[in-house]
C-alpha cells in the first residue's frame, strides 16, 4: 500500500533544474532508500515530502492528500505527523536533548510534563542517550548528534520519518549502530521511513525499497536484490564506485 | 547601460528588501495580535538585549548630557543666561539624545547579535528545522525579540534621560557655577511630559525597527559564515540608516516647526 506519491513533479533553483516530472511511490511500512550522485535532488525529495518545498509543477500525496495545495495552517498540522532528521542534526543549540526532544511534544500536545518526560526518556533510551539527556550539542560527538536528531523526528509517532544522510561522516561502528537504530525506530513505530544514504553497506542491511535518481527522474527502483542485478549501466557504475562509465565526472 | 542595468537592479533589491521586511512586520504582528507570544522567550531576550544594554546606555547618555553642559554652560553664563542651561540638556535630551542615542547604541549591539544568531541558526538548518517539526521561526525567534526591544529600549531611554540631565547638571555647576536648583528650574520648565512620552514613542518605534532589521537579515543569510558576517554588518548599518531618518520623520510629525 503507498503511504506517499511523487507525481511528475519539476523543480528548478534559478535556471537549474533538480527534478524534471519525476514521480515516485513510497511503501507503507517499507523502508525506502534515496541513491545518487551529489546534488542529485535528493534531499529536494525529502523536502518535497514534508511540504518543506513546494514543486513547480506536479504533485505530492501523503495518505491520499496534496500537501502541494495545504494552507499554512494545514501544513503545520501535517509537518506534525512527519518526523526529519536533518543531515547534520540541525539541533537548537540553546536547547539541551532532552529540550530537543521534548520540543514536538510541549508544542504539539497537551500531554502533561511527566507524561512528556516519560516518553522522551524513552525515546532517548531507544537511540542510547539516557545519559545525555542533560548535554547540551555542543558537547555531542557526531554519532550522538545524529542519534538525538533521531530522537527528536520519532517522539511523536509519526507516520512518515524521513533521514537525510544519516550515516555520512562517521567510522564503520557508528554507521552500523545508526543504521541497526533506523531499522529498530522503523518497526517499533510499525511507521515508514525514506533515507538518503550513499554507503551501500548500510542500505543493503535496511533498504526494503531503492530508488536512484539521476538527472532529476528516477532510473532505477526496487528491491535490494533486483538494484544489484540491474543492468543499467549507470547504476552499475554507481554501485562499483567506479570513474569509468556513462556518468559524466 | 551597465548603469541602468544597476540602477534597475539595486531598485528591485531595496523593494524586495523592503517588502520582506514589511511581510516580517505584518506575520510578527499577526501573531502578538492572536496572543500567540513565548512569553518565556520574551523575557529571556529582554535580559539579554535590554538589561545587558544598560551599562553602555548609561554611559554614553551621562558623556553626552556632559558635553552638551560643557558647550553651552560657559557661554551662556558669559551671555547672561545660564538659567536656561538646564532647559537646553533636558529638552534635548528627552526629544531627541535620549532615544535616538540610546537606538543607536542598542542598535549596535543587539542588531549584529539577533543577526549573528539567526544567520547561524540558519546556516545550520535549525531554522528549517522549526519548519519541519511544524512551528513557525517568526513566532518562536522573531516574536520575542521584537517585544523585547519594544519594551526594554523605551525603558533603556527613560535611565538615559536621566541619567544625561544628571551629568550635564553635575558639569554644569563645576564648570559654570550653575547651582543644581537653577538647572532643575530651568529643566522643569523647559520640558513636558508630552515631549518625554514622545520621545519614549519614538524609542519603541526604533526598538522594533532593531529587532525587525536584525531578524529579517539573519533569517535571510545565505552562504555559510561569510553569509553570516554580511547579514551581521548589514544589520547594524542598515539599522543605523534607518533610526535617523525615521527620528527626522518623527521629530517633524511629533514636534513639527515652530519657527
Amino acid at each position: 500500500m503507498t503511504l506517499a506519491r511523487i507525481d511528475n513533479v519539476s523543480v528548478r533553483f534559478g535556471s537549474k533544474v533538480v527534478l524534471q516530472n519525476l514521480s515516485l511511490e513510497i511503501e507503507e511500512g517499507a523502508i525506502t532508500c534515496l541513491i545518487g550522485l551529489s546534488g542529485a535532488g535528493k534531499s529536494t525529495i525529502l523536502r518535497l515530502l514534508n511540504g518543506l518545498r513546494k514543486p513547480d509543477s506536479g504533485h505530492v500525496y501523503v495518505k491520499g492528500v496534496d500537501i502541494c495545495c495545504m494552507g499554512n495552517q494545514n501544513l503545520i498540522d501535517f509537518r506534525s505527523k512527519v518526523g526529519f532528521a536533518f543531515q547534520f542534526a540541525a539541533l537548537f543549540d540553546s536547547m539541551s536533548v532532552f529540550d530537543n526532544v521534548a520540543l514536538p511534544l510541549r508544542e504539539h500536545t497537551k500531554l502533561s510534563r511527566e507524561k512528556i518526560a516519560e516518553i522522551v526518556m524513552r525515546t532517548l533510551e531507544t537511540v542510547g542517550l539516557e545519559s545525555a539527556r542533560d548535554k547540551f550539542p555542543s558537547e555531542l560527538s557526531g554519532g550522538m548528534l545524529k542519534r538525538a536528531g533521531f530522537a527528536r523526528a520519532v517522539v511523536n509517532n509519526p507516520d512518515l520519518v524521513l533521514y537525510d544522510e544519516p550515516t555520512t561522516g562517521l567510522d564503520p561502528i557508528i554507521t552500523h549502530l545508526l543504521t541497526d537504530t533506523i531499522v529498530r525506530l522503523r518497526k517499533q513505530l510499525s511507521g515508514t521511513a525514506v533515507v538518503i544514504s550513499h554507503d551501500l553497506q548500510s542500505i543493503y542491511m535496511m533498504a526494503d525499497y531503492v530508488a536512484m535518481l539521476f538527472e532529476g527522474a528516477i532510473i532505477s527502483y526496487g528491491t535490494v536484490d533486483e538494484l544489484k542485478r540491474s543492468t543499467n549501466p549507470i547504476v552499475q557504475q554507481f554501485l562499483r564506485g567506479s570513474e569509468v562509465g556513462p556518468i559524466p565526472i | 547601460m551597465k548603469v541602468l542595468d544597476d540602477v534597475g537592479r539595486g531598485t528591485i533589491g531595496l523593494l524586495e528588501y523592503a517588502g520582506g521586511v514589511a511581510q516580517l512586520s505584518a506575520e510578527s504582528g499577526s501573531f502578538i495580535g492572536r496572543m500567540r507570544i513565548r512569553l518565556n522567550e520574551a523575557f529571556a531576550q529582554a535580559y539579554f538585549l535590554g538589561v545587558q544594554s544598560t551599562a553602555i546606555v548609561l554611559l554614553t547618555s551621562l558623556f553626552t548630557g556632559m558635553v552638551i553642559s560643557l558647550e553651552s554652560a560657559e557661554q551662556a553664563v558669559q551671555f547672561g543666561v545660564g538659567d536656561l542651561v538646564g532647559g537646553g540638556v533636558a529638552f534635548i535630551s528627552a526629544r531627541e539624545l535620549g532615544p535616538m542615542l540610546s537606538a543607536v547604541v542598542v542598535a549596535g549591539r543587539t542588531a549584529a547579535a539577533i543577526a549573528a544568531e539567526l544567520g547561524s541558526m540558519v546556516v545550520t538548518e535549525q531554522v528549517e528545522a522549526l519548519e519541519a517539526l511544524g512551528l513557525s521561526p517568526i513566532q518562536m525567534l522573531v516574536v520575542p525579540r521584537l517585544l523585547a526591544l519594544a519594551i526594554m529600549l523605551p525603558i533603556l531611554t527613560i535611565f538615559a534621560d536621566i541619567v544625561s540631565v544628571i551629568g550635564g547638571m553635575w558639569l554644569a555647576q563645576t564648570v559654570a557655577h550653575i547651582s543644581f536648583e537653577t538647572f532643575i528650574t530651568s529643566a522643569r520648565q523647559a520640558v513636558g511630559i508630552e515631549d518625554v512620552l514622545k520621545g519614549l514613542l519614538k524609542a519603541l518605534v526604533f526598538g522594533c525597527i532593531i529587532a525587525l532589521i536584525g531578524s529579517y537579515q539573519g533569517l535571510s543569510t545565505r552562504g555559510g559564515a561569510a553569509g553570516v558576517g554580511r547579514a551581521t554588518t548589514g544589520a547594524v548599518v542598515t539599522s543605523i540608516i534607518l533610526i535617523f531618518a525615521t527620528n527626522f520623520i518623527m521629530s517633524f510629525l511629533l514636534f513639527g516647526y515652530r519657527g
